[in-house]
């Protein structure tokens, strides 16, 4: 089995969300070619050829590709589909973005965000925001899947790919990269950290986020999380958002602060390996989860936390 | 312009679904059921793009059960001008789901579909993306802004990132995302009204679709639970456990 996996990237670095797809295709099949599509990326690709079980890196660099725009990335994948057996991103925003366009192409049906590998055509996924697994067999020749991060351990070092330029596909011209307004933060990113601290809706105001959330997580050396509401409310920026239709994480220590625990908040974290709960509603679902629950004040439990580490 | 927006009769989201015990499925009998959260900020959308007069037309299309009609019927009390029923009992996967709206589409002609970025019953997060792919059209997904100029809209998209702001040509494919709009309510009286407004049915042979499915569900199981923990009385008595019982400290 030969499969193809779209790295993510921003030219510079690889994001380890692709090593994490890595162990997920390497499960599929032995025989694993990364595509370092972008402009500017050969420092990515160099990355991607270091990590163990990559057998060859191809690398796209064309100014079409700089800000992964779905269309010419699309056609990409599609002109290399040819020689793989599989094609495999991680769930991140750009592999969700294109990997449906490149299955409709390839006249495919798309498995979404697996969590389990059960043979090189069966996979476990969540539906329902992961209040049910199912075992999917795809009937395709060729598959397209993309993978849940947080289920997988991230591949390790210790390879020596070859990396080959291949070139881009023509370019549609149907849409153009206009801006980015991308958080830039030395926190650790949400889906790779070990540790991740999130605000709910009892914050009450983005001041009283940054104020009483922000230095707890700096002590712990934290991501920073939050709800669907905190996120609604404006209290939080977009890309915190833990849950169903957020991100998806799997921390070391997840401690929600503030946070109710709707299901499609628990959809986005309850395979932490341990989770705090600090809450002033005993009553409160997200208990029902945590490993250690705290009744109490978030406004007089954070500062004490902070002081307490 | 015309505004095409495909919606789904999903599990209200505030329903606990449960898991048949024969691994067969989700118990779908006597649940509640609503339009698809997503789908309702696409509605909501198209309706502010009319009223803001860069649309002239808003037509909501569903594929689904006899029964999606009560969701159309939401839609068109929302402000939704027609709908079309493609009507199927089978459980229809994106693609094809793409495959028919390609040919509502073709039908209709829109200068815009606005679709949600997925449905909350099996989170495939697809058709957009695919009918976009068929139509051989741009796609601008996860959007929490939308802006028709000349020919063209501007769209910021929710990245993980971040923001990311593309403009794509049209006609185009637009998945909405949360932060979009706020979804009105329907009236009494336009629930009344929505009753009269032309409702097409279509069977997923008229668009010349085979629904068979492509990916064969062998089982559907509850995911391995959590079990609630204790509660601790301090923070101090919190960050000892932390330290000593989890390690995580």
């Amino acid at each position: 089995m030969a499969i193809l996996l779209l790295a993510d990237h921003d030219n510079a670095h690889l994001s380890d969300q692709t090593a994490k797809a890595l162990t997920a295709a390497g499960q599929i099949g032995s025989d694993v070619h990364v595509l370092v599509a972008g402009s500017g990326a050969r420092a990515a690709a160099e990355q991607a050829a270091k990590l163990s079980g990559v057998t060859k890196v191809l690398l796209a660099d064309d100014a079409s590709l700089a800000n992964n725009l779905a269309e010419p990335l699309a056609a990409l994948i599609v002109s290399l589909a040819g020689s793989y057996d599989a094609i495999v991103s991680a769930a991140t925003s750009v592999g969700k973005n294109v990997l449906p366009r490149v299955a409709a192409l390839l006249d495919v049906a798309q498995v979404s965000e697996i969590v389990e590998v059960v043979s090189a055509d069966t996979f476990k996924r969540p539906i329902y925001a992961g209040n049910a697994i199912q075992t999917v067999q795809s009937t395709d020749a060729k598959k397209v899947i993309t993978v849940r991060t947080a289920s997988f351990a991230a591949a390790g070092e210790g390879g020596s790919a070859s990396v080959e330029t291949v070139s881009a596909a023509a370019n549609p011209g149907l849409s153009t990269h206009v801006q980015d307004a991308l958080s830039s933060s030395d926190r650790p990113e949400l889906t790779s950290a070990k540790i991740i601290i999130s605000g709910g809706r009892a914050l009450g105001s983005s001041e009283k986020f940054q104020e009483v959330i922000l230095p707890v997580a700096d002590k712990l050396g934290a991501a920073v999380g939050a709800s669907r509401a905190a996120v609604d409310a404006g209290y939080a920026p977009n890309d915190w958002q833990v849950g169903q239709t957020g991100k998806v994480v799997a921390p070391q220590l997840y401690i929600a602060c503030g946070i109710s625990g709707a299901i499609q908040h628990l959809a986005g974290m309850k395979d932490s390996k341990v989770i705090v709960a600090i809450n002033k509603d005993e009553e409160a679902p997200i208990f029902q989860v945590a490993d250690y629950g705290l009744v109490a004040d978030l406004f007089d439990a954070l500062p004490e936390l902070e002081k307490a580490l | 312009m015309k505004l095409l927006v495909p919606i789904k009769r999903v599990v209200d989201y505030n329903v606990k679904i449960r898991v048949k015990a024969d691994g067969s499925g989700v118990e779908l009998a006597n649940v509640k059921m609503s339009m698809n959260p997503f789908d309702e900020i696409s509605v909501e959308e198209a309706l502010r793009l009319k009223e803001a007069g860069k649309a002239e037309d808003v037509v909501v299309v569903s594929i689904g059960p006899a029964k999606a009609e009560e969701t159309l019927r939401t839609a068109l009390a929302m402000g939704a001008d027609r709908a079309v029923l493609v009507e199927t009992e089978d459980q229809v996967e994106p693609l094809a789901v793409a495959k028919i709206l390609k040919g509502v589409a073709e039908a209709e002609q829109p200068g815009l579909v606005i679709v949600g970025k997925q449905a909350i019953d099996d989170d495939s997060n697809q058709t957009g993306q695919m009918l976009s792919a068929l139509l051989g059209w741009a796609q601008a997904t996860f959007a929490s802004k939308v802006e028709i100029g000349d020919g063209s809209a501007n769209v910021t998209r929710e990245v993980d990132g971040g923001l990311q702001t593309i403009e794509v040509k049209l006609p185009a494919v637009v998945t909405t995302d949360l932060r979009l709009n706020e979804p009105r309510y329907a009236s009494l009286p336009n629930i009344m009204k929505a009753k009269k407004k032309p409702l097409d049915r279509k069977t997923p042979a008229d668009f010349g679709v085979d629904t068979s499915p492509r990916l064969k569900v062998l089982k559907t199981e509850e995911p391995s639970g959590r079990k609630a923990g204790v509660k601790v009385k301090s923070v101090a008595e919190l960050v000892d456990k932390l330290k000593t019982e989890a390690g995580v400290l």
